[in-house]
């Protein structure tokens, strides 16, 4: 049987054969396998990548909505996870921004071709740094897990020293990360909680308080959703001892929460998914790192810094990379950690977010979620034998649901809650044990008073139907 | 109808340029953006205003400085920003060498925004999010085809971020072998990216750096004088960024695994050898391959994006958890792996960037992947043919082909003119082209590095070539031409001296250049 002739691609034009053979006639070479010469014969693949044949564009389209379909989103069930990712409202100008051609293909381009990449990155840095309240911001790091590894490696650096003080209450999978990018020079050491309030121990944080901790961080509000009230005594504390304070912050409660660094802290980090990204399942996720503007701490970041300058034309903005020989792109391995693609993309969205809601809109935004716990917290805890929130402490956006004396399981109530088409929050049960059977529930803006009512009615119904 | 005379070569372009003032400029007190949803008056008769429950010392007593502005006139102005960006989507995206700036189709944009997609919590029960889990368990096997390794995880956010997983790895390897206090010495070589050796070192290594030897490929001799029992692992790109294929790269993978060591390719210059040559075959333990590169996903303007890492068998359980398993149909995520890094990104890394991806690989099939790398080194040695030609270009090391890309120079240009690479650099933008020039430090005088992929025809890469034609022709008339491009950019030279490098005068965001620029009018008042 004749072979059948190749197909040109639609993603590939020469594979047009006069094309090929004109350009090889150019080189001056017979095939295009001559090409390949270099790579020795004995390296070169001689079977049969197991790979289906390549689909139309319509059949990709099939196929993929086949797939695509199996899943059940939260756009499907109603949504009450968070712990790290959560669910709010997008503006459709932040997604019409982040889906324009120019700025989605667009990677490192110069000043002069990308002259806007540089001022959307530009302005992002300059507005988060309103929230924080702080001079100095980075282009966005891979997520708020990585911020913190990096805010921790730049306080080693500045101290000099190689320990670090972390909440017991921390994500475990944002502290996995954390432990990775210190080990196996810097040791982490997590300080106990109050059992009562979730409130960091400060007894504890003293005694494990020593001229080696280089930094003391903790997070506001807490993973658990609690609001830390002493970030004033803790930073006190660290300042005695010569360590740098780092808070970790979630953006969305600035606009009726204090900034950390009202509270004495030197580096700020955090998570920008909330600024306008949907969660997809994490690939939302993006951190920042601020400070104020003292060369210790800018000559610290491994990360992009864009600033402002004149150009040779008055009136003109112009951009560029701030104090660049201290990245590893400059000076590779003597560079300060490493540098490279993150989520410059996601910088720019929070920016277009942050301009949308002002001051306004970020304490209305913080005022809604704040109001909408407090509701859930308190119709939960009308359910007998459930108490609506494990800590006594005041909450932003997430609370641990405490359904020990229920005689139900989180996984059993998840299971009910999923059959209701109700993604339940989660069940810390396996991540921190000593709290038994608690779960973590996200409540935002998007929850309206019907969605709560469901929540509340779907757990009643299942522990009184046990 | 007059017959409109177009015999150009070179583009007649200008950047938009719209002027645009910075965000804050567009204040205006009292306008907004959009409206947040209030409390069901409802749940605000139950609870009162929320905002006074909290501890009074953390309430915020001053309004973050935001601007306020309409919602078109928000969106007007990142429009007109995103007009001034010169995306891969506009231009003959072949100046930016090493990052692979092909073509990323639409269609599979319409799958990563999809809400089946976008509005999947990572923390979801694993039977909901079964399409997702698909997508990513085959991707992985595609990716064992292509490299010949027995699995993967798509957890890291970038090829730096692979390399610091790799390192991670080697490691937690050494350590479950208690030789990690032994083995402290990695070794990589001049042409990798910075990133490599950066990345070891953040893992604590000692980095040994090889040189080329005069053909431009490591040096095998240099190689065997620093191996020792001190050596933890190798990594390098192959090719690397010079587009030559390192011949005796069986050799080297087999010095270091002689010795102990693990050796970790860096195959972000991968797209000249998918279904040509493989990871495996080269005696590689693991590698990783750029999504938002070799698989056609978007760069995003600097991310999100994937660093998808492979490993062998032995070293499996030693990657960042969860990683996806398939049983009878129904596909888990799995956390048990018994000497886990931990993690390199929260949750599951960017599963948007997973998906596009596979729906790249999923239409261009096995022999459609071949096609790619063929054309692309098709592309990059007309190109390169082409570029010798023109007067004061060369291209250092072997004359023979070249992969996927080459690392030029200017030096006899330069000396010639005076017109330097980065002269020429802003002078391409005036030609609607992005340029690129190399890694510090150049090791290639006056460098700079072309990849035309596969997704440019012949008519754009002639595009290019006479641009870089006219700007040696310029460099050779008028070279003052040249040096002070750009010329028809968004923004004039910016004045880098100055404002970069000096905590005075430098101002990474607008409240901070409001401070020092006042400074500044009161000092000189």
């Amino acid at each position: 049987m004749q072979k059948q002739k190749t197909m040109v691609h639609p993603y590939i034009p020469n594979m047009v054969p006069e094309i090929q053979e004109e350009m090889l006639q150019e080189i001056g070479v017979k095939s295009i396998d001559v090409l390949f010469d270099g790579i020795p014969q004995e390296l070169h693949y001689r079977g049969e990548m197991n790979i289906p044949d390549g689909l139309s564009e319509y059949e990709l389209r099939r196929h993929m909505e086949n797939i695509m379909n199996k899943n059940i989103s939260a756009g499907d069930n109603l949504n009450f996870l968070g712990a790290g990712c959560w669910q709010h409202f997008i503006p459709a100008v932040c997604d019409e921004i982040n889906q324009r051609a120019e700025f989605l293909t667009a990677y490192a381009g110069e000043p002069y071709e990308d002259h806007g990449r540089f001022q959307a990155l530009y302005e992002y840095q300059s507005l988060v740094a309103e929230l924080v309240d702080m001079d100095v911001v980075n282009v966005p790091t891979f997520d708020w897990a990585q911020a913190a590894a990096t805010s921790i490696r730049m306080a080693t650096r500045i101290t000099g020293r190689n320990e670090v003080l972390l909440p017991k209450l921390i994500s475990l999978d944002k502290l996995k990360v954390i432990k990775n990018y210190c080990s196996p020079h810097i040791t982490c050491t997590l300080v106990d909680y109050e059992d009562q309030s979730g409130q960091l121990n400060l007894k504890d944080l003293k005694e494990k308080m020593s001229e080696n901790i280089a930094a003391v961080y903790f997070e506001n509000p807490s993973f658990l959703g609690f609001l830390e009230e002493h970030g004033e005594e803790i930073s006190q504390i660290a300042k005695g001892q010569g360590a740098i304070t780092i808070v970790g912050v979630d953006p969305s409660s600035l606009g009726v929460i204090e900034p950390p660094s009202h509270y004495g802290a030197d580096i700020v980090c955090g998570e920008l998914q909330p600024l306008g990204l949907h969660m997809s399942f994490g690939g939302g996720l993006a951190g920042f790192i601020a400070t104020h503007d003292d060369i210790k701490y800018v000559q610290e970041y491994p990360s992009r810094l864009f600033g402002i300058a004149p150009t040779e034309v008055e009136g003109e903005y112009g951009f560029g990379d701030v104090y660049y020989d201290r990245t590893s792109f400059a000076v590779r391995e003597k560079g300060k950690e490493s540098v490279g693609t993150q989520t410059a993309l996601w910088g720019i969205t929070a920016g277009v977010y942050l301009s949308l809601l002002g001051p306004k809109g970020m304490y209305e935004l913080g005022q809604t979620v704040i109001q909408n716990g407090l509701y859930a917290r308190k119709q939960l805890g009308e359910i007998s034998n459930l108490k609506a929130s494990r800590f006594t402490s005041s909450s932003f956006k997430e609370f641990v649901v405490d359904f020990n004396k229920t005689g139900r399981t989180v996984s059993e109530i998840n299971e009910y809650l999923l059959q209701n088409g109700i993604f339940g929050g989660k069940d810390l049960s396996t991540d921190f044990p000593e709290l038994g059977q608690c779960a973590l529930f996200c409540i935002t803006e998007i929850h309206l008073k019907e969605d709560i009512d469901k929540l509340v009615s779907t757990i009643q119904a299942c522990i009184e139907n046990k | 109808m007059k017959k409109i005379k177009r015999d150009r070569s070179v583009r007649d372009f200008h950047q938009a340029k719209w002027d645009e003032p910075i965000i804050f400029e567009l204040h205006q007190p009292g306008e907004r953006g959009v409206s947040i949803t209030a409390a069901n008056p409802v749940i605000v008769k139950a609870v009162g205003n929320g905002v006074s429950n909290l501890p009074s010392h953390l309430i915020r007593k001053q309004a973050p400085k935001l601007p306020e502005i309409a919602q078109n006139r928000v969106l007007r102005h990142y429009l007109r920003l995103s007009q001034e960006t010169l995306g891969a989507d506009f231009n003959v995206e072949i100046g930016q060498g090493t990052c692979t700036m092909k073509y990323s189709p639409k269609v599979n944009e319409e799958f990563a925004k999809s809400s089946k997609m976008a509005s999947l919590h990572p923390l979801q029960d694993d039977r909901t999010v079964q399409g997702m889990l698909e997508v990513i368990y085959q991707l992985d096997l595609y990716m064992r085809e292509i490299s010949g390794m027995d699995y993967f995880s798509f957890q890291p956010g970038s090829g730096t971020q692979s390399l610091f997983a790799m390192a991670s790895i080697v490691r937690a390897y050494h350590e479950a072998n208690g030789e990690a206090d032994q083995r402290d010495e990695m070794i990589t070589t001049i042409f990798s990216h910075p990133s490599q050796a950066a990345t070891a070192a953040v893992k604590g290594y000692k980095i040994i750096t090889l040189d080329p030897d005069e053909d431009g490929f490591p040096d095998i001799n240099k190689l065997k004088a620093v191996v020792s029992e001190r050596t933890a692992g190798f990594v390098v790109a192959n090719p690397e960024d010079t587009g030559i294929y390192n011949p005796k790269i069986k050799e080297f993978t087999k010095i270091v695994r002689d010795a102990g060591g693990i050796c970790y390719y860096d195959q972000a210059n991968a797209n000249g050898l998918l279904g040509i040559t493989r990871a495996k075959e080269a005696g590689f333990d693991m590698c990783f391959f750029n999504l938002h590169k070799t698989f056609s996903t978007p760069h995003a303007c600097g991310g999100p994006a994937t660093g998808a890492l492979g490993v062998v068998e032995r070293l499996k359980q030693f990657l960042p958890g969860p990683i996806v398993r398939h049983d009878a149909g129904y596909y888990s995520l799995n956390n048990n792996l018994t000497n886990s890094i931990g993690k390199v990104r929260s949750f599951h890394g960017v599963p948007q960037t997973v998906i596009r991806a596979y729906a790249w690989i999923r239409t261009l099939g096995a022999e459609g992947l071949k096609a790619v790398a063929e054309v692309a080194v098709l592309n990059n040695n007309y190109l390169y043919h082409k570029i010798l030609k023109i007067r004061g270009a060369s291209a250092p090391y072997i004359k023979g082909s070249r992969l996927e890309q080459v690392r030029y120079s200017w030096e006899q240009l330069a000396r010639e003119t005076g017109v330097t690479t980065e002269d020429v650099q802003r002078r391409m933008a005036d030609f609607a082209h992005h340029y690129w020039t190399s890694h510090h430090p150049y090791v290639v005088p006056e460098p700079f590095t072309l990849e035309p992929t596969e997704s440019y025809s012949k008519a754009d890469l002639d595009e290019y070539i006479a641009s870089l034609t006219q700007i040696s022709n310029e460099a050779y008339n008028n070279p003052e031409k040249v040096k002070s491009a750009p010329h028809n950019s968004s923004i004039h030279r910016v004045d880098e001296q100055d404002y970069f490098d000096h905590p005075e005068k430098w101002a990474i965001t607008w409240r901070s250049y409001l401070k020092k620029a006042q400074k500044e009018v009161e000092v000189k008042n």
